[in-house]
């Protein structure tokens, strides 16, 4: 080390600190936010700007391709579809729904899988067996199947898709959380608290919680991505959203029929879909590679 | 310690009484269906009078931590009592234990794994206070933790910071404070040095003499390091595969240790001081046995330079073995230099 | 004002060079056994190390300025407390540092090659035959996938070209040297088969394979219980002193050092702040830091409390300009805050005997030495 290295130390000190900032959000991560924020505004203000309106027919512009003029003049950005309507206005409806639905599946399945493997993996013993074994069995049977199954059941609504998806993820929510809680249940603070005097109740909110929230971020974004596949799946199925909401698996599915004449109106939805997953699928990335608390030193 | 101490209100109530206390853990049994236990702690009789210090002192696998582990009622017992200022806490109720709680309290070894790395100072401190509402208003919960943080010798400014901007003795410090929170009578101290470095570990040990001094306190403090028995120890248990094999002052168990365990150990602790030369070391071979199959009789037997035939068959008391004498549990208590000399022999021949 | 460049002070500065002159020998008892190292040259020599983290090394200084010989038959000690560089030091001669580490400035020689600039390859020819490394965890140090005799034979047949036979006999020679009993059978045995001190025995006995000139023990011992700590040591010592090799023994424990070594070097926040015979430290130590420490062990002589060190040591990054023990130093003066005091030999007047090594980086040595011979209390 050089006498100039030395007397620059609080600089150098600094330049460190803002390096370990930029470190820990790597910059792929700024990019699929970006993305995601993008499709985040899309869907809120989209609708309101570009209105679609699902039961409207314009035979005279259907199936435009994309940058074609209607005839009214105006540029269909992404073409129209066999009834005419704007793409771009079906997918801005569409990707309301595939939001909604994503983000409210992740939320009630998260919230159900959170509970369920905090206390099986606190408590061990029975809760957690029974838990676990349900939770496997569930896992042996395919989770598109089984959505299927219970989509038929209760029928096309977005609650209720709401609800499948949901009881075909809370199991992977319920195992992140128990693989924390039971690592979290054997440290020493939790023997502390303990000794303190503190219940159950107590230890497994102020203590075993906290250190589940981060793992299941990371689950949640990853499952985000992959709902929105499930949502468009059993849409495409017709096993989805009601045929009057957009949604991109309905719009997918619509399209399979014109796929040698107008190939676009599956391939925009699809693009959409995979830019957002792929997106959140980094930010899940970034999360689990910044997420260790003992890397601060 | 002793010198600093000033007698405690009732001079000799026993605080804590452990009789033939057995604990520990259950692994699979062989058929896969009964679980089996294992004795980590295999009949132990232990007191603690107020305002005392009590080492118990081993290696790992003896037993010390799960000792510990059953007086807090971190571990509940196979067997035996462990009573509290009177109160068997085996058969109390669960509002009659966690009163207890207040007079009762853990310091652990590692302060960054036994504190909540999430919670600020402040929080860990007073923590206590919000599971046992009343003992001290919220309002006053500010002023209580600058109060405590200031009695372990750590500037109250302290009391917003998180545990990661500490160094480890600023951490075992704040992790005091949280013990002293609710006036423990009795504080368990399992190796609560151990992690330290050593001019930290002094500063620690000082700061426990001092609180002793001014509140009280007991301490019953489990540790392998001879340095810091010797240093603080009222009395000294010794322990070995789950069973004490030596009992008595400080200065007895260091200064005439009868049991060959407690000699090995002497001689084997790397001190500063005294370096031992290999004509009066007592070199142990092997390692301490598994306690899921202890050997039988004597369970220091199979390591031990004194060993007979009858320690195989018949495990020895722990009893004094004469007057003014202080007890210990082998059938030759009190004969050790002779044989010592021919282990090292042995040893040497081996290498 | 700009602190002066250490690390080519030291260079130029008069370093204890144990290898140039005839080591006399020390007239307190518990050394004269082995004085093997004298007229030989070091196995391995540092020179004004200085290792950190980030860009050349340089923005997170960890070690600063290091000199270290390490002569064969000798065994030399590298205390400190955590944070203070040890293992870095010793990681840095084995070309092993961590990720984000480097040597910023200084030599690192081995067997009289400078090994700045090796390769990955050039280290692994270094390795085991020129140093050798027995680390805290013996787990972490076996693969626990293949048996331990399997393990070191395997060694000899790669390294020596060792036939399998041939291989298999050494192995089981050398494990019963480091006193595995019934080596025949473990050799046939997998890690966590063997118990915490046997696997420390197998660690050092594929650390001697192949007859290193250097051994260096990071803390071996630490993970182990106190009987089965001695055991360990008087191993490590009776390899040491049979083979002749060079060691190199990192630990925080003042008392394991005492059994083993016969030199020691103190570190402190990056630095060698005393080194000398180990009897010359510890009885007459004239750094406050060494004296710190020596302090705070409790002593049976000396009940009622104990004299800590105050404060914490600084962390890498924040150390204070001048002497970086400056701020814990009840010696400290103006000077000390400003000029960070070089590693200098004592002079021949200090007391006890004379053997013109022990030297300290501290300008009030003389105040320390004067203090540990109870002629001056410091104020």
């Amino acid at each position: 080390m050089s006498s100039t290295a030395a007397a620059d130390r609080p600089a150098a000190a600094r330049t460190r600190s803002a390096l370990g900032a930029a470190r820990r959000v790597p910059v792929r991560v700024w990019i699929g936010g970006g993305v995601l924020a993008l499709f985040v505004l899309a869907a809120v203000v989209g609708p309101v700007l570009h209105p679609y309106d699902p039961v409207a027919t314009d035979l005279p512009n259907r199936l435009l391709a994309p940058g074609e003029r209607t005839e009214a003049g105006a540029v269909a950005w992404l073409g129209t579809d066999q009834m005419g309507r704007d793409l771009l206005a079906n997918l801005l409806a569409g990707s309301r729904i595939s939001l909604l639905v994503a983000c409210a599946t992740v939320l009630v399945g998260g919230a159900v899988g959170l509970v369920v493997g905090l206390v099986s993996g606190y408590f061990g013993g029975w809760p957690d067996t029974i838990a676990s074994r349900v939770g496997d069995i569930q896992l042996a049977f395919p989770s598109i199947l089984l959505a299927i199954l219970l989509a038929g059941v209760l029928g096309p609504s977005v609650t209720n898709i709401v609800v499948t998806l949901a009881i075909t993820r809370w199991v992977v929510f319920a195992r992140v959380a128990r693989a924390s809680a039971m690592a979290t249940r054997r440290l020493d603070f939790v023997d502390s608290a303990r000794v303190l005097g503190a219940g159950h109740i107590r230890i497994m909110v102020r203590h075993v919680l906290p250190s589940c929230w981060q793992p299941l971020l990371v689950a949640a974004t990853v499952q985000v991505g992959l709902v929105m596949v499930a949502e468009a799946s059993l849409s495409f199925l017709g096993l989805g959203v009601p045929v009057d909401t957009s949604s991109w698996g309905a719009t997918v599915s619509v399209g399979r029929d014109y796929l040698g004449s107008a190939w676009w109106i599956s391939t925009m939805p699809a693009v959409a879909l995979a830019l957002v997953v792929t997106a959140v699928g980094v930010i899940g990335d970034g999360f689990r590679d910044v997420s260790d608390p003992r890397s601060r030193i | 310690m002793s010198a600093t101490r000033t007698s405690p209100p009732v001079a000799d109530a026993d605080l804590l009484r452990i009789r033939g206390l057995h604990a520990g853990y259950t692994v699979p049994g062989r058929s896969g269906l009964r679980r089996r236990r294992v004795d980590a702690v295999a009949g132990v009789d232990l007191t603690v009078r107020a305002g005392q210090t009590v080492c118990v002192v081993g290696e790992s696998g003896c037993g010390k931590s799960t000792l510990a582990r059953s007086v807090v009622g971190l571990l509940e017992p196979f067997a035996g009592s462990v009573s509290f200022a009177g109160l068997d806490l085996a058969s109390a109720g669960r509002r009659q234990r966690r009163r207890v709680a207040h007079d009762l309290q853990m310091v652990f070894q590692d302060p960054y794994t036994s504190l909540n790395p999430r919670m600020r100072v402040a929080d860990i401190v007073a923590e206590g206070w919000r599971i046992h509402r009343g003992r001290v208003a919220p309002g006053d919960h500010a002023a209580e933790v600058a109060r405590l943080l200031d009695l372990v010798g750590l500037d109250p400014s302290y009391a917003g910071h998180r545990l990661h901007e500490l160094s480890g003795g600023q951490c075992q410090r704040v992790s005091i404070a949280r013990a002293l929170a609710l006036r423990p009578r009795l504080v368990v101290c399992d190796e609560a040095v151990s992690a330290l470095d050593v001019s930290v570990r002094a500063q620690i040990l000082n700061l426990l003499a001092d609180l002793q001094g001014e509140l009280g306190i007991a301490y019953l403090f489990i540790s392998h390091d001879l340095d810091v028995v010797r240093h603080i120890a009222d009395e000294v248990a010794v322990m070995y595969l789950g069973t004490i094999v030596e009992r008595g002052t400080a200065a007895q168990v260091f200064g005439d240790p009868q049991h060959p365990y407690t000699r090995a150990l002497l001689s084997a602790a790397p001190s500063v001081r005294d370096r031992p030369d290999s004509a009066t070391e007592v070199a142990l071979t092997g390692e301490v046995p598994s306690p899921a199959a202890p050997p039988s009789g004597c369970r220091f037997r199979t390591r031990c330079p004194l060993a007979a035939d009858v320690c195989a068959t018949e495990a020895p008391g722990l009893r004094a073995r004469g007057d003014g004498e202080h007890p210990a549990a082998c059938h030759f208590a009190g004969q050790g230099a002779a044989a010592a000399a021919s282990v090292e022999a042995a040893e040497e021949k081996q290498a | 004002m700009p602190v002066p460049d250490m690390g080519g002070e030291q260079r130029a500065m008069p370093v204890p060079d144990m290898s140039g002159e005839q080591r006399a020998m020390p007239s307190t008892a518990g050394d004269g056994a082995r004085t093997t190292g004298a007229e030989r040259s070091p196995a391995a020599r540092l020179r004004g190390v200085h290792i950190g983290f980030g860009g050349r090394g340089d923005e997170l200084p960890v070690v600063r300025g290091v000199d270290l010989d390490l002569v064969p038959g000798r065994v030399t000690a590298l205390v400190g407390e955590s944070g203070s560089g040890k293992s870095l030091t010793a990681l840095a001669l084995m070309g092993l540092l961590p990720a984000g580490a480097r040597v910023g400035a200084g030599s690192v020689e081995i067997d009289g090659r400078d090994t700045a600039g090796f390769t990955d390859a050039q280290w692994r020819r270094l390795r085991g035959t020129k140093v050798a490394m027995v680390f805290q965890d013996p787990m972490a140090a076996l693969n626990p996938s293949f048996t331990v005799g399997w393990q070191i034979a395997e060694t000899l047949r790669r390294r020596r070209g060792t036939g399998r036979r041939a291989a298999r006999e050494q192995t089981v020679e050398l494990m019963r040297t480091v006193g595995i009993p019934d080596a025949e059978h473990k050799y046939r045995e997998y890690p966590h088969e063997f118990s915490g001190g046997m696997r420390q025995r197998a660690v050092i006995a594929m650390a001697l394979t192949l007859d290193p000139a250097v051994l260096l023990a990071d803390e071996p011992t630490t993970a182990l219980d106190v009987t089965v700590q001695a055991q360990i040591l008087r191993l490590l010592a009776a390899r040491q002193a049979d083979t002749g090799m060079a060691m190199l023994l990192v630990s925080h424990d003042l008392g394991v050092v005492a059994r083993v070594a016969q030199d020691v070097a103190v570190m402190y926040a990056g630095r060698i702040v005393e080194t000398g015979a180990l009897d010359d430290v510890y009885t007459s130590p004239a750094h406050p830091y060494t004296r710190g420490l020596l302090d705070a062990v409790p002593d049976p002589a000396r009940p009622g409390r104990l004299v800590p060190i105050d404060g914490q040591p600084p962390a890498p990054g924040h150390r204070p300009a001048g002497c970086a023990f400056a701020p814990r130093c009840p010696y400290a003066t103006e000077t000390c805050r400003t000029d960070d005091p070089p590693l200098v030999p004592l002079a021949a007047s200090r007391p006890g005997p004379a053997t013109g090594q022990h030297s300290v980086a501290c300008h009030h040595s003389d105040r320390v030495l004067a203090r540990a011979t109870g002629t001056e209390v410091p104020s």
